[in-house]
Formats: structure tokens, C-alpha cells, sequence
């Protein structure tokens, strides 16, 4: 990969090996192809443009950004103007602020929980898928048994004891925001790892397995050299979509009052905290509901045309 | 296919019995229900001793399940305990709850159904057209939006409308304080005006959500028959339009989706717990979060294993129409 963009195919072959030049041709080939496809995908590019702008806007929105989220001295439910463009939510603080912090933490939640599930949910489903036998049942039946009870359930009884604080009149634990994103990631994994369990099933009886097998490697260098990077798009894909996913989890949990607590903050949240206020001041209940929807929308536009550029069956646009 | 079944069946009794240790596990680990009220003043230690003699808690972890499942399996689910909320009987409650769920999530499940796949076939044989983009555009938004949000701008909307049609000297037609009431009065119009006042928001609701997942389920699996081999073939040998795209390809584009409903309604019996939070309906959803943050380990127990006695059954149900379906798979 480390090929990736250098011009091989130009370059006359170093003489200490055809095979490998040959190889880093064709990786190469393979990899612009699919962003050939990628790019081609309008939605896709649109999403990432706008994924990349969201990305920047709450990380580092607050450094440009004129007044500090902490700043609570204005005037209470402020409609939009130019020096507040968002307005001022309940408690005298300027919404562009407020909102950048509130997309931080919910970009925050996702990519923790998206990355953790689809960790969990590849290691466990590649062992499984892999070496079969009590291993494989352990683990398929674990999954069964947590796909009977709902996992919105699941997360807000777990999330019950981190706030017995906040609900009993004290201040919430800090940091809780973080605590919740574990428990997203921890129940999150169950869909990546099935997926990827099949198609280690079938990947490890193929020739290329075998032979890595003869030629004396090692149970985890076949499953993590040879077999994992063949599901590369599936969990591309997967971890994409689990962003998507898991914005929509947190903020339902959060409006249950079982997911992140003040002080800390997030979209959802916010939507809960303002919920009343749909019709009077709407300003503050539909800036972070759109935020929300833009996250969820970009990322799914990704998901769906990475999907497309990996699927090398897909007629749509041409490579 | 019945042996199959039968094992199926004897299969699920060990499962159920592992989850509900697990289920107990997570109950204990939302904390102790006493925990809020013994800070909320000071309690005699008398006081104390009596409450959790109540609660079951001052028994250690194992002591505790062995003697919940036993009552379990004999029909006792056992009552909340909560001070304050005490001595009310779980299963009837559960029982209560599970009706006000199924009347909301069965009339929502079916008309989401019809549509999906209606707008789901239509997208796949006009596929690329503006109302194929059309539909995908608005499943697309819908699977992007948080639940919430559509059911609040919903109540809203409903609230809109019933000051409109006040001002127009007409009556408050949407309600959002849960299933119409027992006493009736006025005949048979007035009934239905105050059914479909209570029904019409949570069910638009949960419609929008299936029917995303629905339409773009069917239109998948409806593209990949109308491109089968045997479909082309019946073509090639004659075969009019309307007939190969609904005996040929729509017949046995169904199949799948018939799999995918079946799960998914196993698992709208657990509660559509937004929608009933928004639109005030005392369902298995709001039954289960009120139980989590009063946390009442039996209601919250009682709730999982109802869940999951249904999602089990009916993941069993959808293996059974599939191999229905589909005669080619071979159960045992």
C-alpha cells in the first residue's frame, strides 16, 4: 500500500524482483479503481464534502468561532440574526457555539463506538469464522443470546447505573458522554461480527489459505494477512454505516434522559433539552436535529458509495 | 419440517434459561432500586431492613435468581418494589401493556408492509426513474433521521391542526395521550372520529421507519430476480411484461422480505419505545424505560423475557416460511 499514488508502473523493474513490483501494480490498480468508482458516485463525494465540513466545523469551529460555548450572557431565545446567526438557546448562549460543541461530542460518540463494534465484531467474527469448532460456538451463541433482548434496552439499563449521581440533584460524572460510547461500542458489534464469520467460513477453505497454511504460517498471520484483508470492503462498509447508527442510538438514549448527561453535551441531547420549545422559539430544536441529519445523511452516502465502489459486479458507473 | 421444528423448540428452552441469567445480571447491574431513597432523607435502620427484606436485595446475587426463576416459571413475575411504586403485579401490568403494544405496532406493520413493497416493486421495474430517485431520496432521509424528532414534529403538527380546526368551529381531533379510553360515548361516527384521533400520528409514525426499511428490502431483492435467468427466459419464450414481472420475478422477490417482516415485528412486540414516549402510549416500550429509571428489577425482568420468548419465536417462524417458500431449503 505503501505504493499507493507513486508512479511504479513508469519506473523500469528494480532487478531483485519482478513478482513484487508486479504485485505493487496491481494493488495499486485495484485501490484506484475503486476510487475511480468512488469519485464517480455523486452523492458519495457530496457526503464526503459534507462529512469533511461537519468534521472541521466541530473540531475546529470553536477556535474561529467569535464567542466561547460557555459564554451564557445574552439574551434568552434570541431568534436568528447576524450576530447570532443559530439565535441563543435557553440559557442566554450562542447556538453557533453550542452547536459546535454539541456535534463534537455526537461525532465524538459515533466514530468511538464505530471503531470499538467493528474491532469486537471483526476479531470475534474472524476467530469464529476461523477456527470453528467450540470457539465458533461459544461465540454464535453469546450473539444469539444478546440479539434476543433489544439493544436500546440493553444500553439503557447499563447506562441506568452511570447517572444514579445526576438523577438524585447532583452533578452528572464528567465525562460521561465517554462512558456512553463504550457501552454503544461494547453492544454494538453483534451484525459485523455474523457478516464477517460467513465469509471467513468460506475464505479460509480456499487455495491461497491452504497454501499459506503449507507454507508454515502462523493461525494468526493467516487470519490477519491472508483472510481479514479480503473482507476489507464488507468492513469498510460496516464501520461507515455503524457512524450513522450509532448518532441515531445516542440520540435516542439521550431523549430517554439514559444517555449522555449535562455537563456534557450532544445533538440529541440538546433536541431532548429543547423539546418543548418545537413551536415557540423553534430555532433551537431544528439547528441540532439538522445537524443530526446531516451527519447521518453524509455518512450513509459514503457507506452507500463505498459499497458501490467496492462491489466489482456493479454496472452503475463505469471504472 | 416438524422435527425440525420440534427442535427448534427444545433448543430455545436452554437459551431462554442462559438469557434470562444474563437478563438478571444486567438488572443488578442498573443498581440498587433503595440506592435514591435512602439518600433522598435519613431511615431508621428498621426502616431500611424492611425495605430490602421487600426488594429481595439483601439475599446474595445466586440466592436471588434461583428463587425469581422459579417463581417465574410458575406464573409469579413477582411485583415492583420501589418505595413509593410498590405491591404492583408485574405480569398483569406486562399483560396490560403488551395489548396497548400490539394494537399500535400490527395496524403500522401492515400498512408498511403493503406500502414498502408496493413502492419497492415499482422502484425496481422503473428503475432510474424520477420515482424510483424519489423514493430512494425519502427512505434515504428517513433512515437518516433520528425517530424522535419525527414523532415530536408530528405532535406538533397535530397540535396545528387541532387549533385549525377549532378556529373553523370544528372539534380537536388528534389526541396524543395514549389508546382511546373504555367509556364510549356518542354512536358509531363520533368512535371513529376518536380512533382515528389516537392512531393516526403514532401509526404515521412507525410507518415511516418500516416503510424505509420495507421499500428498499423489496426493491433489492426485486431487481435481483427481474435480472434472474428465468426471467429472461420467460421473456425470451413470450411471456407478456405484466406476467413475468408478477409471477416470475415478483413471486419470488416476496421471499425475503417475508424473513425480514417476521423478525422485525418479533421485535416491534418489545415496544415501539419512542413512539409510544411521545404519544403517551402506556405500551411495552414505555412500560420498560419507566422500569429502568425507577429501576424496578422485576418489571424490567419481566419485560426481557416476554421480548424474548417473542423474538425468538418469531426468528423461528421466519426459518419455517422461508423453507415454506422456498423449497429448495431443507431444514434438517
Amino acid at each position: 500500500m505503501t505504493e499507493i499514488g507513486s508512479p511504479v508502473a513508469q519506473a523500469p523493474a528494480p532487478p531483485q524482483g519482478e513478482a513484487s513490483t508486479f504485485d505493487a501494480t496491481t494493488a495499486r490498480k485495484q485501490w484506484q479503481v475503486i476510487l475511480r468508482r468512488f469519485t464517480r458516485h455523486k452523492l458519495a463525494v457530496f457526503g464526503l464534502i459534507l462529512f469533511v465540513a461537519l468534521v472541521l466545523f466541530a473540531f475546529l469551529g470553536g477556535v474561529f468561532w467569535k464567542y466561547p460555548y460557555t459564554d451564557l450572557g445574552f439574551k434568552r431565545y434570541l431568534p436568528p440574526s447576524g450576530d447570532h446567526p443559530f439565535g441563543t438557546d435557553r440559557l442566554g448562549g450562542d447556538m453557533v457555539a453550542q452547536i459546535i460543541r454539541g456535534t463534537q461530542f455526537s461525532l465524538q460518540i459515533a466514530m468511538i463506538v464505530a471503531f470499538l463494534s467493528t474491532v469486537i465484531g471483526v476479531v470475534l467474527g474472524a476467530l469464529a469464522g476461523y477456527l470453528k469448532g467450540w470457539v465458533d460456538t461459544l461465540i454464535s451463541r453469546f450473539i444469539d443470546l444478546l440479539l434476543v433482548i433489544p439493544s436500546l434496552i440493553i444500553a439503557a439499563v447499563l447506562a441506568r447505573n452511570t447517572f444514579v449521581v445526576s438523577v438524585t440533584g447532583g452533578s452528572g460524572s464528567n465525562s460521561n458522554w465517554l462512558v456512553v460510547a463504550l457501552y454503544l461500542g461494547l453492544i454494538g458489534w453483534l451484525s459485523v461480527a455474523r457478516v464477517i464469520r460467513g465469509m471467513v467460513l468460506s475464505l479460509r477453505e480456499k487455495e491461497f489459505v491452504e497454501a499459506a497454511r503449507a507454507l508454515g504460517a502462523s493461525t494468526f498471520r493467516i487470519v490477519f494477512r491472508h483472510i481479514l484483508p479480503n473482507t476489507i470492503d464488507v468492513i469498510i462498509v460496516n464501520a461507515t454505516l455503524a457512524i450513522a447508527q450509532a448518532v441515531l442510538l445516542e440520540a435516542a438514549l439521550s431523549f430517554l434522559g439514559l444517555g449522555v448527561q449535562s455537563p456534557d453535551t450532544s445533538l440529541g441531547l440538546m433536541i431532548s433539552q429543547n423539546k418543548n420549545e418545537l413551536t415557540l422559539h423553534p430555532w433551537v430544536f431544528f439547528l441540532p436535529f439538522v445537524f443530526i441529519v446531516l451527519i447521518s445523511l453524509s455518512v450513509n452516502f459514503i457507506g452507500d458509495g463505498l459499497r458501490d465502489a467496492f462491489d466489482p459486479r456493479q454496472k452503475r458507473v463505469k471504472a | 419440517m416438524f422435527r425440525y421444528t420440534i427442535r427448534r423448540l427444545l433448543i430455545s428452552i436452554p437459551l431462554l434459561i442462559v438469557a434470562s441469567f444474563l437478563c438478571f445480571g444486567l438488572v443488578n447491574a442498573m443498581g440498587d432500586p433503595l440506592g435514591e431513597w435512602k439518600l433522598q432523607k435519613p431511615r431508621t435502620p428498621a426502616e431500611i431492613a424492611a425495605a430490602y427484606e421487600r426488594t429481595g436485595y439483601n439475599k446474595p446475587f445466586v440466592e436471588r435468581y434461583v428463587s425469581w426463576a422459579g417463581d417465574f416459571v410458575t406464573g409469579d413475575w413477582g411485583e415492583s418494589v420501589t418505595p413509593g411504586n410498590a405491591g404492583r403485579p408485574v405480569k398483569e401490568e406486562l399483560i396490560k401493556a403488551f395489548g396497548v403494544t400490539a394494537r399500535l405496532v400490527l395496524g403500522a406493520e401492515i400498512i408498511a408492509l403493503f406500502l414498502g413493497i408496493a413502492v419497492g416493486v415499482l422502484g425496481a421495474v422503473r428503475q432510474y426513474s424520477i420515482f424510483d430517485y424519489t423514493a430512494t431520496g425519502i427512505s434515504f432521509t428517513m433512515f437518516s433521521m433520528p425517530l424522535f424528532c419525527v414523532a415530536l414534529i408530528l405532535k406538533a403538527g397535530g397540535i396545528q391542526l387541532n387549533n385549525w380546526l377549532e378556529s373553523i368551529g370544528a372539534d380537536r381531533w388528534i389526541t396524543t395521550a395514549g389508546p382511546p379510553g373504555e367509556g364510549f360515548s356518542g354512536g358509531f361516527g363520533e368512535q371513529v372520529f376518536q380512533y382515528s384521533g389516537a392512531f393516526v400520528l403514532p401509526t404515521i409514525c412507525l410507518v415511516l421507519i418500516q416503510f424505509a426499511l420495507y421499500s428498499r428490502f423489496q426493491r433489492a431483492s426485486m431487481l435481483e430476480t427481474l435480472n434472474a435467468d428465468y426471467v429472461r427466459t420467460a421473456q425470451a419464450k413470450g411471456v407478456s411484461q405484466a406476467r413475468s414481472i408478477f409471477r416470475h420475478a415478483f413471486r419470488n422477490a416476496l421471499i425475503p422480505i417475508v424473513t425480514v417482516s417476521s423478525l422485525n415485528i418479533g421485535a416491534q412486540f418489545g415496544g415501539a419505545v419512542i413512539t409510544e414516549t411521545v404519544f403517551g402510549w402506556s405500551g411495552m416500550g414505555k412500560f420498560v424505560i419507566e422500569a429502568i429509571v425507577k429501576i424496578e428489577p422485576y418489571q424490567v425482568l419481566g419485560f426481557m423475557m416476554v421480548t424474548a420468548v417473542f423474538i425468538i419465536a418469531f426468528n423461528l417462524i421466519a426459518d419455517i416460511m422461508y423453507a415454506v417458500l422456498d423449497p429448495r431449503i431443507r431444514l434438517d
